[in-house]
């Protein structure tokens, strides 16, 4: 596989150096290594299923390994537009990295579209973000999903746990003005790290302060090691978790010790399961299918599809910006920028898009599901 | 903050410190006979574990590829040396132990259902894989600059971990993984309930430390290896291949790694990369003690353990800050005293 990502991207740089026109170049920066590859490895691989040919011109990606650091990221950008004069980026897969990258997309007048969850990397659509756009949720879409799910459930009192980083820190004050507007109290504030061996004084405080559910805000497998310890203490209410969760490793790691767990999530988790007339359903399992086809079944997860809608976004807006200009121009980029923000009811796998002048994500509350882990499966919460 | 927490939270920190003391002992006794500061020792706990991990899933573990083409690195090596040396009779030898046994592996995990045997085999086999890089890795990298200073061998192993934690992406993927217990006894005493695989940590890391006390008491190879950390070249004119004894570290070194990943791999998920930390904890200990002492540095990481555990209660969003400020008092006090040494000598 590696090879022939090699042999992709070597071809594609013929083909730029061989035809300067008439076909788009699309330059991606992606966390296929370092602490983000278990979301990075998905996204590039998703970049593979992407289309090879939007509105009759060639599409030419060219992806570059930023390995979850953001000086990398920054570096990659100005690689892809300075010398490979590509008419949008793509990525990274961090927020950090993200964030990064805006100065440099906008001096260079080149759309962006993150594959990023952080509300700050498009928030607030100012001179500089006007040229960036993001494709997953933000924070404040789940943590409202999640307010809501424990209102509705009689919980009072929550003891939170959280990352010792952006993404736990970000989740503490996104959850805490959501939640507390709506009169539940954080009763414990703890924090911890992806790698650590244990986590039980946390716990132990957690417990003590007798909360009626527990918040776990951490992403992919390590966000299994406080619930396993919540197990083992002897606790048996309800546990919440983030979005950054919802993938199969998880399960695999966190076992029957997850069981009963409540979850935001993008649509795409459980596609399958939507009804029929979810606008969702249909491009979600399009996804799905596709990388499943190429990957194995189980293998598809909600990082790739964030990928897959930028692949979307492209779709739509692409065609609209060559009616205006020739691809390899200052105009075209102007033009794709313009068609991106004018983009209405697109369907995509995480939810339905809907940009404006002030709103360079476009989600809605069609972009998220609650979900419970059953039996080792997630389960649409009705 | 009550009694029944305080227990709790002191189990928890003997049981990693009981972890880092073996890889603290690992990393001074590395450090007293070559003068490697081994930053990858931490690398082998988690190739340990994911290789069993692995095993566990019957997945074919990626590691043995990489025994294979150290093997064949270090066949090369010895094979050339060899040639030159006129010694061409030694090939056969050469090629059975560096390429045969990596095979002869392969072979046995081709064949086997990996899945299906037990736990103690799928440790034995994880061991067979994972032990023999030790050596192999000290052959390719740091033989041939073993009389360098010790930045440069710093330096060196540096390298080789960044190399190693690439290597463990590729093999394993970026996510990852817990295998079963060792057992799935809990004991009451009182208020308080031990796992046994607390247990297991906490005694197995008692029974290594005697082994390790009496082969380096008892045994011609270990006190061959002390006379080395103490004078190197007093050694080799008594006729101690100073290759040997490193090679033999190297092996010791990789055997205490994957056997504490084995340990601790069934308390907490580890990732290609969760080596790196849980081996500079140990670091820490062997810090404390001076890269010298061995009961200073056991010492050092069960205090490194107990200080992690407890404050992981009062100040969690620190636990990091303060476990690694440990380090700087600790020097402070090292400097202070070696300082006097030297006014002595």
């Amino acid at each position: 596989m590696k090879l022939k990502k090699t042999l992709f991207v070597a071809l594609g740089l013929a083909f730029a150096a061989g035809a300067a026109h008439a076909q788009l170049k699309v330059g991606i920066t992606v966390s296929a290594t370092g602490p983000a590859a278990s979301l990075g490895i998905p996204e590039r691989n998703t970049v593979e299923l992407m289309p090879k040919e939007i509105g009759g011109q060639k599409v030419t990606y060219i992806v570059l390994d930023d390995a979850s650091d953001t000086t990398s990221a920054v570096k990659n950008i100005r690689k892809l537009v300075s010398e490979d004069k590509v008419d949008v980026v793509l990525g990274s897969t961090t927020s950090p990295n993200s964030l990064g990258m805006i100065d440099v997309a906008a001096e260079s007048q080149t759309p962006m579209i993150a594959w990023a969850a952080s509300s700050r990397i498009v928030e607030p659509v100012d001179d500089k973000r006007r040229w960036v756009f993001k494709t997953p949720q933000n924070d404040s879409h789940m943590s409202t999903a999640i307010v809501s799910h424990m209102t509705s459930n009689n919980v009072k009192n929550v003891a939170f746990i959280g990352f010792a980083d952006a993404y736990g820190e970000g989740w503490y004050e996104q959850f805490k003005s959501v939640a507390e507007a709506r009169g539940i109290k954080i009763v414990a504030n703890e924090r911890f790290t992806r790698t650590d061996t244990s986590v039980t004084g946390q716990v132990l405080k957690m417990m003590a302060a007798k909360p009626d559910a527990m918040f776990i805000a951490g992403s992919g497998t390590p966000a299994a090691l406080p619930q396993k310890t919540l197990k083992e203490r002897g606790w048996s209410g309800k546990v919440y978790q983030t979005h950054g969760v919802a993938n199969n490793d998880f399960l695999r790691v966190c076992g029957a010790d997850c069981e009963g767990t409540l979850l935001p999530a993008g649509p795409v988790l459980v596609a399958e399961q939507l009804p029929d007339d979810n606008p969702v359903k249909a491009s979600a399992m399009t996804y799905i299918k596709a990388y499943e086809a190429a990957h194995g079944k189980g293998s598809v997860s909600t990082f790739g599809a964030h990928a897959w809608d930028s692949g979307v976004m492209l779709q739509a807006a692409v065609p609209e910006a060559l009616k205006k200009a020739q691809p390899g121009t200052a105009e075209f980029r102007a033009a794709l920028r313009d068609a991106l923000e004018n983009m209405k009811e697109v369907p995509a796998a995480h939810g339905v898009f809907t940009m404006g002048p002030n709103d360079h994500l476009g989600l809605d509350q069609r972009a998220r599901v609650m979900v419970q882990i059953q039996k080792g499966a997630w389960k649409l919460v009705q | 903050m009550d009694f029944q927490i305080a227990l709790i939270l002191g189990q928890d920190g003997i049981t990693n410190g009981a972890i880092y003391a073996l890889l603290a002992l690992a990393l001074v006794l590395v450090f007293a006979v070559t003068r490697v500061i081994f930053i990858p020792q931490g690398e082998f706990v988690a190739y340990g574990a994911l290789t069993l991990a692995m095993i566990g899933n019957n997945v074919f573990p990626a590691t043995a590829w990489l025994l294979l083409g150290a093997g064949i690195a270090v066949a090369a090596l010895d094979g050339l040396g060899a040639l030159r040396a006129g010694q061409a009779r030694k090939l056969p030898r050469v090629l059975a132990v560096n390429v045969g046994y990596p095979l002869a592996v392969i072979a046995l995990l081709r064949l086997l259902p990996l899945a299906e045997l037990g736990l103690a085999v799928q440790i034995l086999l994880a061991m067979l894989i994972v032990v023999p890089l030790g050596p192999m890795m000290y052959r390719i990298v740091y033989q041939p600059i073993a009389e360098a200073t010790v930045l440069v061998l710093l330096i060196v192993s540096v390298a080789s971990h960044v190399a190693m934690v690439g290597l463990g992406l590729l093999f394993f993927g970026a996510e990852g993984y817990r295998t079963p217990p060792l057992s799935d006894a809990r004991f009451d005493l009182g208020s308080l309930s031990i796992s046994g695989q607390t247990i297991w940590v906490v005694a197995a890391s008692i029974v290594l430390i005697v082994a390790l006390a009496l082969f380096f008491g008892r045994t011609i190879y270990g006190k061959a290896l002390r006379a080395t950390a103490i004078n190197r070249n007093g050694a080799r004119l008594m006729g101690i291949p100073p290759a040997l004894a490193g090679k033999l570290t190297f092996l010791l070194a990789a055997l205490i790694g994957v056997l504490s990943g084995v340990l601790i791999s069934p308390i907490t998920t580890i990732y290609y990369d969760s080596g790196f930390l849980i081996g500079l904890k140990g670091f820490v200990a062997a810090i404390i003690g001076g890269l010298a002492s061995y009961p200073l540095a056991a010492f050092g990481a069960v205090l490194v353990g107990l200080l992690e555990s407890f404050s992981s209660f009062w100040a969690s969003a620190y636990k990091e800050v303060l476990v690694f400020t440990l380090i700087i008092p600790v020097l402070v006090w090292r400097s202070l005293t070696s300082h006097h040494v030297e006014e002595e000598e």
